[in-house]
């Protein structure tokens, strides 16, 4: 009995032996890899009981903060402005992860950013928790709230992108419908359970969903705000303002067996009985037979080249300039214009051609800046908790993209454009420059209400304001909605609250 | 002028001194286990930003004072067991208790969360079980004063623990299954028992008796194929059937854990009584067949196993408490996060299956260590007693329960670490859970009561210097003769079978 007794003395400590092995690898050499496993919830919970850093507008406005609330959690999320911000702000839920800069500066936010290690070290020492870091955003509140309040008060459901044309700082940058962020960051799980139902499975499913930032996270087709690309691309091939182009109300489009393009409402767009008007006269009344035969004798390889250097690719590479906004943009795509119809219809913005509100605000932003093209940023600088900074975003240029005669010649065209604009909202000794554009979508497009865009830039001369409205469908499902009735007295009033409050 | 020197020892002579009984010991880690208990409520309590108040120290004492009493009646009931099982089943008990405790805070906090009533406390239940536990401890130290009374028993104990083992597989569902395992005996609104904890006890003692009775036969008997002698199986018919009914039963009541809990420690009974390492091979033999078996026709077998190899394949789904266990182990790391710090609660069942993945978490690699080598200490200390005693069949049973102690804790923690498939058990001592608590009691009240016969000191008889007239005569050896010791000389400790 001795020896048996010994052995299996010997085989219980091999047993325990084991699985201290096991242990010490789990606990030791695989703990980092546990330790941030996105399935892994503990470390939520631990950046959630930490002073998390504060989102600002310019000027100080605060836009996200974190209270001290006595609680596990120590710390609620708190968004003063709610809806207004909250495409930019995202949220931070405890149960559906961050979202917008809160997910994309989380870095900064938490305090886990390398940058703020020094920090760290200090309130490791001093047994403080450790806070996070704070980000100063490049947006003007009189301008993002005037743009917001332009868009829900008649309900629409759109996108508003204000640029400052020689930085690419964003001024203003609203989607509609919004939602309220806060109850989603609230510390009990049915809270944040309900308010998220509430958006994502609302009663009609059909409603707009809240969520979606249609500023960056959405394309759509330009419509004759695309033109302007056109009209740069036949000005830099040597056309000038004055250049004949056609006129007529309709054209057949080549190798389709006969299929036309009209003018809106097969309007001629010549006065009297002319078939030929100039290139200015074109845009200012926005004739699509003009501009299709225009893309057609640029040819397809022109048309693309123009519109990737404003930043719209043809999908085949990903686009470069927005990866340093802030949050995740889509990209703009023109598409691969497969043949000579649709390369016409290319020239009037419609076909492939997908676009976000951000992509169309930088190609007047651009214009606006004399045809070179600045990084958009949301991003003004970041800051450690006790407000030195850590970075700052300088302007970057992403070369020029147009001669400066040729974003001169295209402004000019602009303002004669604006000219023609019905629409409310002028300002008095206001010279804006602008293009409209209805764009018509979806599978019978001739029975959809067309998305309305209004882009513009004022004042004319180094204008210190660039903005591109959309509103879809309409606005409100008119089919008869045209993007100078709908977008442009939004454009109107952005830019009035923008140089009204002295920028 | 100097005080007068007391004259020591110079008329009385030197007493024989007694061998100590270590009660003194085990008093003193008593108090040490029940300061360790308190301190680990307190670190929960301020982890959790609860007001600190007199309230802690009198549930310390308490706990102290149910263990002193269970001390003084060792002292009066077995007086030389062995000092530190007590201690040792206290610290894990008690740090059980805290960990149970924690996970209750933990889930009223998520119910009101979710605005809902607190789920009833799992704390106060486990202290009346761990009350009654130490009654029931006691009752088996008073009752049972010598534990080869058992071997009388042997045969009711066996047939009564297999019927008490089958009562839940002819139950309706309602009063015997719990998370698809049918092995419970539930009274409705009372309370529910697990037939198994106590059935694998009573088959123990029977092992044990039947193993004494038949251990010549079974060492001798058998032919010899490829160098290995074959045991006879006639010899061993009783235990196979015993085995096989109960084995049977828990197949059926899906509860592999106790199975294979059960099959090791016969396997391992079998061969300490005979010595024979082809017992072990058949046995082995026999569970990678069964295994092997029961993977081709149970899919909750097939499950497990695919949970084991592959448990990040379904991390939110079915890998989800094996993953979400390793996470927290791996997140509180070596010193863990500390007690009332982490989240052992996003485990599933932290506080039954999965206690050793909460208390790693919190006490990190370096308090589940201590906790580990507490149990190897339990258990070597059971083993020692095993080897002290003087009869066969204490032995065995000394051997039998340590070993079954070690196998559960290594089938569990193997589980929840994901060294072996995860088959539920409970983890001795630290689990809630009342079946597991009374019987792991049951084991320890007779590892005390065999240890208490292993070192009690053997009565010598007193030698009186006989008169002269009455002195025998001796025999003297013829001088250039030398004479052959008549036995082998036997070192101590059993170095001849060495």
């Amino acid at each position: 009995m001795r020896r048996p007794l010994r052995r299996v003395g010997g085989a219980v400590i091999v047993l325990i032996v084991a699985l201290l092995l096991n242990i010490t690898w789990i606990q030791v050499v695989k703990s980092d890899d546990y330790r941030t496993d996105p399935n892994n919830r503990r470390t939520l919970v631990a950046e959630y009981s930490r002073q998390r850093g504060q989102i600002t507008a310019s000027g100080g406005v605060v836009l996200a903060r974190s209270d001290p609330v006595d609680d596990q959690y120590r710390y609620q999320r708190v968004y003063p402005e709610g809806p207004v911000y909250a495409g930019l702000t995202g949220y931070y839920s405890m149960r559906y992860g961050p979202t917008g800069l809160e997910r994309t500066e989380n870095d900064v936010l938490s305090g886990e950013s390398a940058d703020l290690f020094a920090g760290q070290l200090s309130d490791l020492i001093t047994g403080r928790d450790p806070r996070g870091g704070n980000v100063e955003l490049t947006i003007v509140p009189a301008i993002q709230q005037a743009a917001y309040t332009a868009l829900t008060e008649k309900g629409y459901t759109g996108a508003v992108v204000a640029l400052r044309p020689d930085t690419g700082e964003v001024l203003a940058m609203v989607s509609t419908p919004s939602y309220d962020p806060n109850p989603l960051a609230g510390h009990s799980d049915a809270e944040q359970r309900a308010a998220y139902n509430a958006l994502v499975a609302p009663p009609d499913p059909d409603a707009p969903s809240p969520l979606l930032n249609r500023a960056v996270a959405n394309v759509y087709p330009p419509g004759s705000t695309f033109k302007l690309i056109v009209a740069a691309a036949a000005l830099q091939r040597g056309d000038t303002v004055d250049t004949p182009v056609t006129g007529a109300p309709t054209i057949t489009l080549p190798g389709t067996g006969g299929a036309t393009l009209s003018n809106y409402m097969g309007e001629n767009c010549a006065e009297g009985d002319g078939s030929q008007v100039t290139l200015t006269q074109a845009l200012a009344h926005s004739c699509n037979t003009a501009f299709a035969e225009v893309a057609m004798s640029l040819g397809a390889d022109a048309v693309k080249e123009e519109a990737g250097g404003f930043g719209i690719g043809d999908g085949s590479t990903t686009d470069e300039g927005d990866g340093e906004l802030g949050l995740d943009v889509v990209p703009s795509r023109i598409g691969q214009i497969p043949d000579i119809a649709a390369l016409a219809q290319t020239g009037i913005g419609q076909r492939d051609v997908a676009v976000t509100p951000l992509a169309m605000a930088e190609v007047v932003a651009t214009i606006a800046n004399h045809g070179e093209r600045m990084a958009p940023h949301l991003i003004a600088r970041t800051t450690k908790p006790d407000l030195s900074v850590i970075s700052e975003t300088e302007p970057t240029s992403l070369g020029q993209t147009v001669p400066v005669d040729v974003a001169d010649s295209v402004r000019d065209m602009m303002v004669q454009s604006e000219k023609e604009t019905p629409g409310s909202g002028g300002i008095a000794d206001l010279v804006i420059a602008s293009k409209t554009g209805t764009a018509e979508h979806g599978s019978d497009p001739k029975n959809t209400a067309p998305h309305c865009w209004y882009v513009a830039f004022a004042p004319a001369d180094n204008a210190p304001i660039a903005v591109a409205v959309m509103v879809e469908n309409g606005g409100n499902g008119d089919l008869a909605a045209t993007g100078a009735k709908v977008a442009g007295p939004i454009g109107r009033a952005v830019i009035a609250a923008a140089l009204s409050g002295g920028l | 002028m100097t005080g007068v020197q007391p004259r020591v020892g110079a008329t009385t002579p030197p007493a024989d001194e007694p061998r100590p009984t270590g009660r003194a010991a085990e008093l003193g880690l008593l108090v040490f286990a029940a300061v360790l208990v308190t301190g680990a409520l307190i670190i929960v309590e301020l982890n959790q930003s609860r007001t600190i108040s007199w309230d802690l120290a009198s549930y310390g004492g308490g706990y102290l004072a149910a263990l002193a009493v269970a001390h003084l009646l060792i002292r009066r009931f077995a007086p030389y067991a062995d000092p530190l099982l007590l201690p040792l089943v206290a610290l894990l008990n008690g740090l059980g208790l805290v960990m149970i405790y924690r996970l209750d805070l933990a889930a009223q906090v998520s119910a009101a969360n979710r605005g809902e009533d607190p789920p009833t406390s799992q704390t106060s239940l486990q202290l009346v079980w761990t009350g009654l536990a130490l009654v029931l401890f006691l009752l088996v130290l008073v009752i049972i004063r010598d534990h080869t009374v058992l071997q009388s028993y042997a045969y009711t104990l066996a047939f009564a623990g297999l019927v008490f083992l089958a009562i839940p597989a002819v139950l309706p569902a309602r009063y015997s299954q719990v998370n698809g395992a049918q092995i419970w005996i539930k009274v409705p609104g009372l309370f529910s028992i697990q037939p198994a904890e106590f059935a694998k006890i009573a088959l123990i003692v029977f092992a044990a008796a039947f193993l004494t009775a038949k251990r010549t036969v079974l060492s001798t008997a058998g032919k010899k194929v490829f160098g290995l002698v074959l045991p006879r199986l006639r010899d061993l018919g009783p235990l196979v059937v015993a085995l096989v009914v109960a084995l049977a039963v828990l197949v059926r009541g899906n509860d592999l854990g106790t199975t294979l809990l059960l099959f090791g420690t016969m396997l391992t009974m079998i061969y300490l009584a005979t010595g024979r390492v082809s017992w072990l091979i058949i046995g082995l033999l026999g569970f990678v067949g069964g295994a092997l078996l029961a993977y081709q026709l149970f899919s909750h077998v097939r499950v497990r196993v695919n949970i084991w190899l592959h448990p990040f394949d379904d991390p939110l789904g079915s890998g989800y408490q094996l993953v979400q266990s390793l996470f927290g182990m791996g997140t509180g790391g070596i010193f863990g996060t500390g007690l009332g710090a982490g989240r052992p609660d996003i485990v599933p069942y932290a506080s039954t299956d999965f206690i050793t993945a909460a208390l790693g978490e919190e006490l990190g690699l370096v308090g589940l260590t201590a906790i580990l080598l507490c149990y190897l200490i339990l258990v070597s200390r059971g083993l020692r007693t095993a080897l002290l005693v003087k009869d066969g069949f204490g032995s065995l049973l000394a051997g039998g329960l340590a070993f079954s102690l070690a196998l559960q804790v290594f089938v569990i923690v193997g589980g929840v670490t994901r060294l072996i498939p995860l088959t539920g058990l409970t983890t001795p001592f630290l689990s809630y859970g009342g079946s597991s608590l009374l019987a792991n009691y049951v084991i320890l009240a007779l590892l005390v009561r065999i240890s208490d016969s292993a070192r009690r000191p053997e009565i010598r008889p007193v030698r009186v210097a006989a008169p002269i007239t009455e002195a025998a005569t001796e025999m003297v050896p013829v001088v250039g003769r030398a004479s052959a010791p008549a036995t082998s000389p036997r070192g101590r400790d059993g170095e001849a079978d060495r």
